[in-house]
């Protein structure tokens, strides 16, 4: 098929990268699994199982806020021994609330019914499914697959072009499992009514290559690309853009331009969970840099801790530097290992001190351009740069500020060593609280508002009050001195009536008045640890 | 557990800094600077010398008054702006000029905008162009035959105003060919009249073939984009070859425009300066170009020898309107 290009982005040359990976390597079960309670995003995971409890392999954890509530499924069979805090993934080293299992050896499964004719089956069934065994996005950011193909698409993508740079573990798992990863591939489209298919790989992935086109053998209507190896070819609408020539406007998803971009791994362990009912328990992860002893690409069990991983590849190598969750450009600088893996990590890179950004001092911006010839959203950073350093927040965002993807080539290329990417972040950041402080300004003087009304409207209800009671003891009054009992019986009926539509009235306002007041705090997800 | 130092991302980077560029810049300038040399004898080196050593005494000066001094390292601007800014000016021009310039270039242009980076005009231009207009005599003292190191050193630092330049002096290759133009010769006349032969003509296309040379080093180090270059050449080409093609008589041809004066050190070293220069890649093509339209039209009409250090000024100027107007449409916006 005929590829199109994307401006910019850092050449292969210019940049590190894993060779053909060697087989996929096990990593030993630890003796605890830690689980954090909270999805990649920071969004929270709602607990379904309590401290003591026996769970196995496969069985809900707890589960996600998405409409169809995609689970978290216990990595192995074993006993849930707490609730504590542990290290998230963060640079930072915050803590979160994490279900600890303590696997019992005997890696127990509990089997979801396979689906043998999937292919037949309703889309919504599958998607039922997906959610079921706890299928997530495995390229990075972690969308709940049956989610994200809710809305039907004319063109599916799996995207097997990795990330970044050093990450090799789509690549291993097409060399290895690229069977897997076409059945998949059938499986989404099906689900979300894709007529056109393409799998993406880099052109330096010659193994892999191979290995898909043999498995694409007896399989029609599927393309297969092989894109540069142009970083960040391997982002979601990098590669839109690589393979459709087309864009996604800003502030829209690519589902809105009617196409589907999944991992590869994504797509393998989606059609195991129909096929054969596995949920998602274990994933391939990539271990490079020379600050470990033996990298490579391993299978790990969800909730391994980064420690377990690198004893598995024969521990650090004497000048391990620096720890990173995710690749060499946008990974996160971890402060220890005792950080568990999730559904979401694709790499664990060990940088060696020379293989690092030297600490050099920043300087000035030279405005020499290098950063916006590398843009591959055709920003120009260092228009940005100048702007939000002259606090200009206005200026940066009319400059595309919201449309920079965070992806680093600038920052990687800037010859001043200017942290490009973030002090973008943090104006994106300090955005978002403005934004966020607005809305909230807005939401109090719309309640400020609303209390100004129903003072004014109790007011008049009870002006109206105290006049229909008056009315009503003058038609009493009147009644008293009319001589027939019946219609001495009759007058009161009024009155009662009236009384009771007050007190229902007051109810209701009250209930208002409740519902208003817990509104925020309903309306807000619990937090995780509450719950438990 | 074993813990580990954090930092932000990306973690990796390209080894190239900004004293690298400029050191680069330097060393491409050399087989430009040593055809001067060679060509003019060692009023250019003296030169190269002074403008460097008050380059730098400035720039040290300067950047020390700065609240924070952001290039602690120190980078090689101010090496670069000496160096362009001596080849620019005449050999045998007095050691004060070399002062004059210097301070204005460096004191008045780079640091009072707030140093490296934010300067709005290229610090060499503008201290070739305070020169030319505060000294347009001293300024413009080409070697009328090549001297000595003894004699250069004495025209240099010893002659007063209105001592010896006018029997060292001769025009420059532009100058004669205006004035003879305006005398009514045509071209082939100007071409072998003695007066031209005397001032060098035959070098200049040497000259700017040396810096070419160099300006293609960094080109292919990427340290350049061709758009600037391309611009001023493509530009010279536009303007001149019609009239060359109708009147080869009474006008030069695009290569001996190209050939002349400081118009390819300027194309490829001057153009192409970052910081003063157009961003984007269209808006580069146009400064080039419109560098070498009003180059010609100053040789042309005006008084200077040559109007390079003009041109790129008033191109400077228009840098930041014309990188707005060139910027290019951002992924996802305005797009059907
Ligand atoms: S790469 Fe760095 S020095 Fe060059 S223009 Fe961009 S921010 Fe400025
Ligand atoms: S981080 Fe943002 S500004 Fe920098 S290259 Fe990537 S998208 Fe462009």
């Amino acid at each position: 098929m005929s590829l199109h290009r994307i401006h910019g982005g850092l050449a292969a040359a210019a940049l590190p990268h894993a060779g053909e990976p060697a087989a996929v390597r096990p990593c030993p079960l630890p003796r605890r699994l830690y689980l954090p309670l909270t999805e990649t995003d920071g969004g929270p995971l709602y607990c379904r199982v309590s401290p003591g409890q026996q769970v196995r392999r496969g069985e809900a954890l707890a589960h996600a806020a998405d409409a169809l509530a995609t689970i978290l499924p216990a990595p192995t069979s074993g006993c849930i021994v707490a609730i504590q805090d542990h290290a998230l993934a963060r640079s930072d080293g915050s803590l979160a609330p994490h279900l600890v299992l303590e696997p019992d050896g005997r890696d127990e499964p509990l089997l979801l019914p396979p689906m043998a004719d999937w292919a037949q089956a309703d889309p919504q069934q599958l998607r039922r499914r997906l959610a079921e065994a706890g299928v997530i996005g495995l390229g990075g950011a972690g969308f709940a697959t049956a989610q994200k193909l809710a809305r039907p698409v004319s063109t599916l993508i799996l995207n097997g072009a990795e990330c970044e740079p050093y990450i090799s573990c789509d690549q291993a798992l097409l060399q290895e499992r690229a069977a897997d990863v076409v059945a998949g591939a059938g499986l989404l489209a099906r689900i979300a009514g894709a007529r056109q298919i393409i799998i993406a790989l880099q052109d330096r992935m010659l193994a892999a290559a191979d290995a898909l086109r043999a498995a694409l053998v007896n399989v029609p209507g599927i393309t297969l690309a092989q894109v540069p190896t142009v970083y960040p070819q391997g982002g979601e609408r990098q590669l839109i853009e690589v393979l459709c020539g087309r864009e996604v406007p800003a502030g829209s998803w690519p589902v809105d331009i009617g196409i589907a971009v999944q991992n590869v791994a994504t797509a393998a362990a989606a059609w195991r969970a129909v096929a054969l009912g596995e949920a998602m328990t274990t994933r391939l992860i990539s271990l490079a840099g020379r600050g470990v002893v033996s990298g490579g690409v391993f299978e790990v069990r969800i909730g391994a801790t980064i420690a377990t991983l690198i004893e598995a590849a024969g521990g650090y190598a004497p000048d391990a530097a620096r720890l990173v969750l995710g690749g060499p450009l946008m990974g996160i600088s971890l402060p220890h290992d005792e950080v568990a893996l999730t559904r979401t990590s694709n790499a664990i890179l060990v940088l060696a001190a020379a293989e690092l950004r030297p600490p050099a001092p920043e300087q000035a911006c030279i405005r020499c351009g290098d950063c916006a010839t590398a843009c591959p959203v055709r920003l120009q950073p260092q228009e940005l740069l100048r702007l939000l350093r002259a606090d200009d927040a206005e200026g940066a965002a009319d400059l595309g500020l919201a449309e920079c993807i965070e992806c680093g080539c600038c920052a990687f290329v800037c010859p001043a060593q200017i942290p490009l990417v973030d002090i973008y972040r943090q104006a994106k950041t300090a955005q978002a609280i403005a934004r966020t402080a607005r809305t909230r300004a807005d939401q109090a003087r719309e309640r400020y508002r609303a209390r100004g009304q129903r003072l004014a409207r109790e007011q008049a209800e009870k002006v109206a009050r105290v006049a229909a009671r008056r009315d009503a003891l003058a038609q009493e009054q009147a009644a008293a001195n009319l001589p027939t009992p019946a219609t001495a019986d009759a007058a009161p009926v009024p009155a009662a009536r009236m009384d009771k539509s007050a007190v229902l009235a007051a109810i209701a306002r009250g209930k208002a008045k409740r519902t208003n007041a817990n509104g925020p705090r309903a309306g807000a997800p619990q937090s995780p640890g509450e719950t438990s | 557990m074993k813990t580990f130092a954090t930092a932000l991302a990306p973690h990796i980077s390209t080894p190239r800094r900004v004293q690298r560029v400029m050191a680069e810049v330097l060393l491409a300038l050399l087989p430009g600077a040593a055809l001067q040399l060679w060509t003019y004898g060692p009023g250019h080196a003296f030169q190269l010398v002074l403008a460097l050593v008050f380059g730098l005494a400035l720039e040290t000066a300067l950047s020390r008054l700065r609240p924070a001094p952001l290039n602690p390292a120190g980078d090689f601007s101010a090496a670069v702006t000496a160096a362009l800014f001596a080849l620019s000016l005449a050999p045998l021009a007095p050691w004060w000029v070399s002062a004059f310039g210097m301070f204005v270039a460096l004191g008045v242009a780079k640091h009072a905008y707030g140093g490296l980076g934010a300067n709005l005009f290229n610090p060499a231009m503008v201290g070739c162009a305070f020169v030319l207009v505060a000294f347009p005599h001293a300024a413009t003292t080409w070697p009328a035959y090549t001297l000595g190191l003894a004699e250069t050193a004495g025209a240099i630092f010893l002659a007063g105003p209105g001592i010896t330049w006018d029997t060292l002096s001769s025009a420059t290759p532009l100058d004669v060919a205006r004035q003879l133009g305006a005398q009514g010769l045509r071209m082939p006349e100007i071409y072998s009249s003695p007066l031209y032969a005397d001032s060098r003509a035959g070098a200049g296309p040497w000259i700017a073939l040396a810096y070419t040379l160099g300006g293609l080093y960094l080109l292919w180090r990427r340290i350049i984009g061709w758009q600037a270059p391309v611009g001023v050449i493509a530009g010279t080409v536009l303007m001149t070859l019609p009239f060359w093609l109708l009147d080869a008589e009474r006008h030069a041809s695009p290569l001996q425009q190209l050939g002349s004066g400081g118009l390819m050190l300027a194309a490829w070293f001057v153009a192409t300066d970052p910081v003063s220069g157009c961003t984007s890649p269209r808006g580069r093509l146009i400064f080039g170009a419109g560098v070498a339209v009003l180059t010609l039209i100053i040789r042309r009409w005006g008084t200077f020898p040559d109007g390079v250090a003009f041109a790129v000024l008033l191109m400077n100027a228009l840098a930041p309107l014309i990188d707005r107007a060139t910027r290019p449409r951002i992924y996802g916006r305005n797009h059907a």
